[in-house]
């Protein structure tokens, strides 16, 4: 088991947006959250990064372990793609940025400036950025917007491997990627009840 | 920590960067003084050492919105967060990074611009050093109010009316040092005051840097 | 068992303000009506400042509140950050506009004082100098606050910068003091008895400075209950936004 959450309540602008989550995710695994816009999705992937504070409940074994990719990648449109993956490698330890480049096809784009490539080659290479973490959980967030299908079978593929040597993935995704028997989490059954949960606001209601 | 110093360098060197922009503003003001307060020059040689500090101080002003809201727009910020680098240590490289492509320039600077304000001789000197004792605090006091206005939108005007105040004893101090030194009085206090400002923002502000950077990224 | 703290959740608060609240306002009304009118109608002139003197019932208090207001500030960010009472937060919320008021009044009627004294109304006197200088960390400190939306974001960051604001305030000072001797006159008030002004002056300067110790208790109550159902209001529409989403 990487990691484990129990009994979690997230809250997007002081109030409360799920409540009473429980999971595990082990080595291998993933995890694909599921739930109308609006529903969390985001601000349990934010809240599981550390980025916020949960409400309520216990996160486990997630500090250091889990690399984050949101909406936004991240990337310096006035570095090359090489500078920029390199410069992620090495704000977490690591050198090599080889396996990364080849698993998203960039090495044509290497020394192109990342302002200069289209929407789905900037995320290829947001999500190339995973592979220089060198972290075993991955936390994506709509992973696949703007990726044409091909774009799409090489991230699931990069999943894959990922999840072949022993890494998880935590990902809120519409679509199918194909992964062999992914864990479904659907969050809208676990909607915070506004009327009752605690939040910032409850001491003036 | 020495890959985000070199990444920051680059970009500001790179087109867009903005590297140059804060010289050529301190340039801007030092050229408009005597247009607003009259050729004389015994005036302008009068007035010389304060304006150069004033300059200097509203040049470091400038870029300071950047600084923090271009990686908090691109999501880098984020990213950075979340990365094994502890947030303090990111935001003093940020400052120092600021201080390296925007305070030292105008350090160096300084002593040109002096000639066109009859800066007298022997001011030179201490326009030098009592600005490199004193522009890493204006950096390292920037971040502090980059840092707190990162998620307003349009914040630019917000941040000056918050870092100025700040920037008061680092001003007094500062252009107090260069006034007594080219007048020949003592500077010691003033000296140690500056160097003891500098040195004690350097050590404790990145912590109420980092504090409200993660009350803004919530 | 009852502490101070249980006047940290806001409707108890509110109860208490309520209770408090009249008196407050009628015993400020009667010293500050008490402490002005003896000071300025039952006093003799000074030998030497004549009549002008009179303006230190206004401009003493109102100095001396204008510090203590951004005290009470620093106070209440300090237990909001370690102990996140809404109350707190709001309070220091509430008392930033009547420290600006203070803070220009003392300026307003030391520039009064000034011009017949010093022949000016500004000098670049350490003590008017530094009254400036925390008129402007009032201004940043309110303007922060208008300009993050969401409410505990914005009880966080202007706490911070309120202490933070607090040591630079105070090094501002010394930095003025060093930069410029001054021609102000020395304390009004201090404890060694024989520095201050004659008992004839002293006596309705106190009342007077008891008027607007209380005069302050009482708008940032009645400011601090305002922000309090104002934050009331905000909360019920979120939620109501939340339920019907």
């Amino acid at each position: 088991m990487l990691m484990s959450v129990s009994n979690l309540t997230v809250a997007r602008g002081g109030l409360p947006v799920l409540s009473g989550l429980n999971f595990v995710v082990k080595e291998g695994q993933a995890l694909v959250l599921r739930g109308p816009n609006g529903s969390g999705k985001t601000t349990l992937l934010r809240t599981l990064a550390g980025l916020q504070p949960p409400i309520d409940g216990l996160i486990k074994g997630a500090e250091d372990m889990l690399a984050y990719a949101a909406h936004s990648d991240g990337l310096k449109s006035m570095l090359s793609v090489e500078e920029n993956l390199t410069f992620w490698a090495q704000v977490f330890g690591q050198s090599d940025i080889e396996p990364a480049i080849d698993a998203f096809a960039l090495p044509d784009l290497r020394t192109r400036m990342a302002g200069t490539l289209s929407a789905g080659q900037k995320r290829r290479l947001g999500l190339a950025r995973l592979l220089v973490t060198g972290r075993p959980i991955w936390a994506l967030d709509e992973p696949t917007v703007s990726l044409d299908a091909a774009s799409v079978a090489l991230f699931a593929r990069a999943v894959q491997t990922h999840l072949g040597n022993g890494g998880a993935a935590i990902i809120a995704t519409h679509i199918d990627l194909g992964l062999t028997d992914p864990e479904i989490l659907d969050v809208s059954g676990f909607q915070a009840d506004p009327e009752t949960s605690s939040s910032s606001d409850a001491a003036f209601l | 920590m020495r890959a985000l110093l070199i990444r920051d360098l680059k970009l500001a060197f790179r087109a867009g960067g903005g590297f140059g922009l804060g010289l050529a503003f301190f340039l801007i003001v030092v050229t408009l003084v005597p247009f607003s307060v009259g050729p004389q020059s015994e005036l302008l040689s009068r007035i010389a050492v304060g304006v150069l500090w004033l300059g200097a101080l509203l040049a470091c002003l400038l870029s300071l919105d950047r600084l923090l809201a271009l990686d908090w727009e691109d999501g880098s910020l984020d990213l950075i967060a979340t990365a094994p680098l502890p947030l303090e240590g990111v935001l003093s490289i940020k400052a120092l990074a600021h201080w390296l492509t925007t305070g030292l320039p105008l350090v160096i600077a300084a002593p040109a611009f002096g000639v066109l304000l009859n800066m007298p001789s022997g001011g030179a000197k201490w326009v030098v050093v009592s600005l490199l004792l004193g522009t890493p605090a204006l950096s390292v006091i920037g971040v502090f109010g980059a840092a707190l206005t990162v998620g307003i939108k349009r914040g630019g005007l917000l941040l000056s009316l918050l870092v100025l105040p700040l920037y008061v004893p680092t001003l007094i101090f500062g252009a107090e040092l260069a006034r007594r030194g080219l007048d020949g009085q003592s500077t010691q206090t003033s000296l140690l005051m500056l160097a003891g400002i500098t040195l004690g923002v350097t050590a404790l502000m990145p912590f109420a840097s980092a504090m409200v950077l993660r009350m803004n990224l919530r | 068992m009852s502490s101070l703290w249980e006047y940290a959740n806001p409707v108890k608060f509110l109860r208490l303000s309520e209770r408090v609240l009249p008196v407050l306002w009628i015993t400020a009304g009667i010293c500050l009506v008490v402490g002005l009118v003896w000071g300025f109608f039952f006093t003799p002139d000074d030998f030497r400042q004549g009549s002008t003197v009179k303006i230190i019932y206004l401009h003493v208090p109102s100095a001396l509140m204008a510090i203590n207001a951004w005290l009470m500030m620093l106070v209440a960010s300090l237990i909001w950050l370690v102990r996140r009472h809404h109350v707190s937060a709001l309070a220091a919320k509430a008392a930033a506009p009547v420290g600006i008021t203070m803070t220009l009044i003392a300026l307003v009627t030391g520039a009064i004082w000034g011009q017949p004294m010093w022949g000016t109304w500004w000098a670049w006197d350490p003590r008017l100098t530094s009254f400036l200088i925390l008129f402007l960390f009032y201004i940043g400190y309110v303007a922060l606050w208008s300009a993050i939306e969401d409410p505990d974001t914005a009880a966080d960051l202007t706490s911070v910068l309120c202490i933070v604001g607090s040591v630079f305030a105070v090094l501002s000072r010394y930095a003025v003091l060093f930069w410029n001797q001054g021609l102000h006159q020395g304390a009004s008030l201090s404890l060694d008895k024989e520095k201050n002004v004659a008992d004839v002056f002293y006596q309705p300067l106190l009342v007077s400075i008891a008027g607007f110790v209380l005069l302050f208790l009482a708008l940032v109550l009645y400011r601090t209950g305002t922000e309090i159902r104002l934050r009331r209001a905000q909360a019920l529409i979120r939620r109501e936004a939340a339920v019907h989403a």
